[in-house]
C-alpha cells in the first residue's frame, strides 16, 4: 500500500518536472523567435515539412469528414422534416468542433510524431550538441521555427479542413439526397455566426497548434538519446496531443459556446 | 542552407489556399456578408414577453432579413423587456408607426422579430421607438386558455 | 595573459552525474600550439571531460579557463563567443544529416558571417581540400564512410579557422587506411595552422605517435601525466597497463561484482 502511494507520487512529481522543463523550454523557444522572424527561409522551409506536407491527408480527411456528416445528419433532419437544415448541421459541426479538433489529431500524427522524431534523432546522433559547440543556438535554429511554423500551419490546416468538408455535404446533401441548393447555403449563412463560430473555431485551432507543437518539439527536445528513448517520446508525443486537444477542446466549448 | 524556389512557391500557394478558405467559411458559410458592421441604425421596441428570442435572432419584414436584434434588456420600471434591434441603413424607409411581433420560425423552430409596416409618412431612424408590439406566444399560455374556455363553454 | 601560459587550465574539478561521481578532483594543462592526448579507458569520462571545457556541462567544484576566461562564469553570447574559436569533434560526426557536405562545412560560416555566396564556396572548397574530400562536397553525408564523415567533420570544424580542436576518439572503428590519414592530418592541421590540440582516445600506438603531452585519466583522477616516451618508460602500474593494453591491472578486468562463487550459487553477498 504503501509503496503504490509513494508510485503515485514518484509518478505526479516526475510530471511536474516535465511540466516545468517544457514552461522553460517553451520560454526559451518565445525568447528565440525574434531570430527566426529575421529569417523568414528557416520559417518558410518548416511550413513546407509541417504545413504542406499535411496538406493532402487534411483535405481529403475533411471531405469525407463532410460527407459523412451529410448522409448521417439527412437520415436524422428527415425525420423532423428538417431537411433544409443540413447545411447548418454540417457547417456548424465541422466549424465549431471538427475540423479544429480532427485536423489538429491528424496533425499530431502527421507533423508532430515527424518532428519529435527529426529532433529526438539529432539529439541522439549528437547533431544538437554539435551545433552548440558550433555556437549556434538549436533552440533558436532548430526548435523555433519549427513550432512557429507549427502555430501558422494549423488554423490553416483546419480552416481548409472545414472548408472542405462543407464542400463534402454540399456534394452529398445537394448532389445526392436532392436538398434544395439554395436552401443548403441560405440556411447556414443564417444560422453560422462569423464571431461566435468561425473565429473561435480559428481559435481553438490556433490553441491546437501551439499545444501540439510545443508537446512535438518539446518531446524531441527531452528524448533521451537512443532509438529506443526517441521511439518513446514521438508515441508520447502522439498521445499527449491526442489527449491535450481532446481535455482543452472541452474546456474551450464550454467558454465559448457554454452560455448559448 | 538553401531551400529551392518550389518551395517557398508551395508554401505561398498553401497560405494562399489558407486564406481562401477562411474568405469562403467567412463570406458563404457565415453571416460576416449580411452582417454590415456598424452601417445600421438601432431602434427599440417593448415587450411585455419576449418568450424565448435571443440577441443575434433575425428581424423580418415581409419575410426578409431586415436586420437583428442586438441587445435585450428588463426594464424594472415598466417590468417589460426592452428589445433593441439594429436595422440595416439600406432599409431607412420603414414607416414608424410599423409595429413588431415576436413570431416563431416553424412550429418548433427559433423565434424572430417580426414588423409590419404602418402607414407614417415619417421613417423609422436611429433611437426610434415602436410604440405598437406583440408579445411572443407561449405555449404553455396558449394551452392553458384553450382548456380554460373550453372548460367554461361545457358549464 | 603571455603566450606560453597553457590554453586551457583545469583546477580541481568534480563532476558527477547522478549519483555517480564522474570526475574527483582533476588537474590539467593544455599547452598552446601542442598536441595534447587524454587516454583512458572507455567510461572514464574523456567525452564527458571535452563537454565540460566546451561548457556544455558545468561542473560542481573546481574551475577551467580556457585562453584565460573561466568558460563557467561567462555569459551565454561571450560563451557562445568563446565556442566559435574552440572546434570539436564528436566521436560520430554530428554532421547535419540532411544537408550535403558542402552545406554542412559551409553551415557555421552561414551562420556566424555575413560573407557573399562566392566567399562562403572558396573558404568551403579549401577546407573541404585541406582534408582531401573536395571531389566529396555533394554527398549527403549517409553516403560517407565512417572515416570520411569524420574528416567532414574535421572541415567543418576548422571552417570558422579557430584556435583549437578536441577530438573525441577520431580513430575508433576506422581501418588502418582512414586511421593513418586521420593521424597525419591531426599532426597537420595542428602544425600548418598553428592549433592547439586535444585527442582523447584509447589506441595508444597511434595516439602517442602524434601526442607532444599525454594525460591517463582512471577512476575519475588523473593517474599519469608526460610525454609519450617519459610514459613509456615509467614503471608505474598504470601506465604499463594501459601502454601495454593488460587485460587486468589498476583498472580491473571485471565490474564490480559479487564474488564468483557466492554469485553462481544465487547467495546474498
Ligand atoms: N547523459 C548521460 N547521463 C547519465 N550518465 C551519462 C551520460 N553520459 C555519460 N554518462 C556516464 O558518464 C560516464 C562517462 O561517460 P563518457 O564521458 O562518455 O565516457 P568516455 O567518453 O570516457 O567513454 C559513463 O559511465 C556514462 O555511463
Ligand atoms: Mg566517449
Amino acid at each position: 500500500m504503501l509503496s503504490y502511494f509513494q508510485r503515485l507520487g514518484a509518478t505526479s512529481l516526475g510530471m511536474f518536472e516535465r511540466l516545468g522543463r517544457g514552461s522553460v523550454f517553451f520560454v526559451n523557444i518565445l525568447l528565440s523567435i525574434p531570430s527566426v522572424i529575421v529569417r523568414p527561409r528557416l520559417l518558410i522551409a518548416q511550413i513546407y515539412f509541417v504545413g504542406v506536407l499535411s496538406f493532402s491527408l487534411i483535405v481529403i480527411s475533411g471531405l469525407f469528414v463532410g460527407m459523412v456528416i451529410a448522409l448521417q445528419g439527412f437520415y436524422t433532419l428527415s425525420d423532423f422534416g428538417a431537411e433544409g437544415m443540413l447545411g447548418v448541421m454540417v457547417a456548424a459541426s465541422l466549424i465549431r468542433e471538427l475540423g479544429p479538433v480532427v485536423s489538429a489529431l491528424l496533425f499530431a500524427g502527421r507533423a508532430g510524431s515527424a518532428l519529435t522524431a527529426e529532433i529526438g534523432l539529432m539529439k541522439a546522433t549528437e547533431q544538437l550538441s554539435g551545433m552548440e559547440m558550433m555556437a549556434v543556438d538549436p533552440v533558436a535554429r532548430i526548435m523555433a521555427p519549427r513550432f512557429l511554423a507549427g502555430l501558422i500551419s494549423m488554423p490553416i490546416l483546419a480552416t481548409l479542413f472545414s472548408a472542405v468538408g462543407v464542400m463534402g455535404g454540399y456534394f452529398i446533401g445537394v448532389g445526392l439526397l436532392g436538398i434544395d441548393e439554395g436552401g443548403y447555403w441560405s440556411q447556414m449563412q443564417a444560422k453560422i455566426d462569423f464571431s461566435q463560430d468561425v473565429v473561435n473555431g480559428l481559435i481553438k485551432s490556433v490553441i491546437f497548434g501551439w499545444v501540439v507543437t510545443w508537446i512535438a518539439v518539446f518531446e524531441g527536445h527531452d528524448a533521451i538519446p537512443t532509438s529506443e528513448g526517441v521511439s518513446r517520446a514521438t508515441t508520447r508525443t502522439v498521445v499527449h496531443s491526442a489527449f491535450a486537444i481532446l481535455l482543452l477542446d472541452f474546456i474551450l466549448t464550454a467558454l465559448m459556446f457554454g452560455d448559448i | 542552407m538553401h531551400i529551392s524556389r518550389s518551395i517557398e512557391i508551395l508554401v505561398g500557394f498553401f497560405v494562399a489556399l489558407g486564406f481562401v478558405a477562411m474568405f469562403f467559411l467567412s463570406m458563404e458559410v457565415s453571416n460576416l456578408s449580411s452582417v454590415n458592421g456598424d452601417d445600421g441604425y438601432d431602434i427599440t421596441a417593448s415587450f411585455e414577453n419576449v418568450g424565448s428570442l435571443k440577441v443575434r435572432a433575425p428581424v423580418a419584414m415581409a419575410g426578409v432579413n431586415v436586420g437583428r436584434v442586438t441587445a435585450i434588456n428588463f426594464d424594472p420600471e415598466t417590468f417589460e423587456a426592452v428589445v433593441t434591434m439594429s436595422i440595416e441603413a439600406r432599409y431607412n424607409q420603414l414607416p414608424s408607426d410599423s409595429n413588431a411581433s415576436i413570431l416563431t420560425a416553424g412550429l418548433l423552430g427559433e423565434q424572430y422579430v417580426g414588423l409590419e409596416p404602418g402607414g407614417e409618412e415619417e421613417v423609422l431612424e436611429e433611437g426610434s421607438e415602436l410604440e405598437l408590439t406583440q408579445s411572443a406566444l407561449v405555449l404553455e399560455q396558449i394551452i392553458g386558455q384553450f382548456l380554460f374556455s373550453s372548460e367554461s363553454e361545457e358549464e | 595573459m603571455t603566450e606560453t601560459s597553457p590554453l586551457i587550465k583545469i583546477r580541481d574539478v568534480h563532476f558527477s552525474r547522478g549519483s555517480k561521481l564522474i570526475f574527483d578532483g582533476v588537474n590539467m594543462d593544455i599547452q598552446r600550439g601542442k598536441v595534447t592526448a587524454i587516454m583512458g579507458p572507455s567510461g572514464t569520462g574523456k567525452t564527458t571531460l571535452l563537454k565540460l571545457i566546451g561548457g556544455q556541462l558545468r561542473p560542481s567544484a573546481g574551475f577551467i579557463e580556457v585562453d584565460g576566461e573561466n568558460v563557467h562564469r561567462l555569459r551565454r553570447k561571450q560563451l557562445y563567443l568563446l565556442r566559435k574559436k574552440m572546434g570539436m569533434l564528436f566521436q560520430s560526426g554530428a554532421l547535419l544529416t540532411d544537408i550535403t557536405v558542402f552545406d554542412n562545412v559551409a553551415f557555421p560560416l552561414r551562420e556566424h558571417t555575413n560573407l557573399p555566396e562566392s566567399m562562403i564556396r572558396h573558404l568551403v572548397l579549401m577546407k573541404l581540400h585541406a582534408v582531401g574530400l573536395r571531389g566529396a562536397r555533394d554527398l549527403m553525408p549517409a553516403e560517407l564512410s565512417g572515416g570520411m564523415a569524420r574528416r567532414v567533420a574535421l572541415a567543418r570544424a576548422i571552417a570558422l579557422d579557430p584556435m583549437m580542436i578536441m577530438y573525441d576518439e577520431p580513430f575508433t572503428g576506422q581501418d588502418p587506411i582512414s586511421m593513418g590519414v586521420l593521424v597525419q592530418l591531426i599532426r597537420l592541421l595542428n602544425d600548418a595552422l598553428g592549433l592547439s590540440s586535444i585527442v582523447v582516445s584509447h589506441d595508444v600506438k597511434e595516439t602517442c605517435a602524434i601526442a607532444d603531452y599525454v594525460y591517463l585519466v582512471s577512476g575519475g583522477k588523473i593517474v599519469e601525466h608526460g610525454s609519450p616516451a617519459q610514459l613509456a618508460e615509467s614503471d608505474s602500474e598504470w601506465s604499463q597497463q594501459f601502454m601495454q593494453g593488460m587485460a587486468d591491472g589498476p583498472v580491473p578486468f571485471h565490474y564490480a561484482a559479487k564474488e564468483y562463487a557466492k554469485d553462481l550459487l544465487g547467495l546474498e553477498a
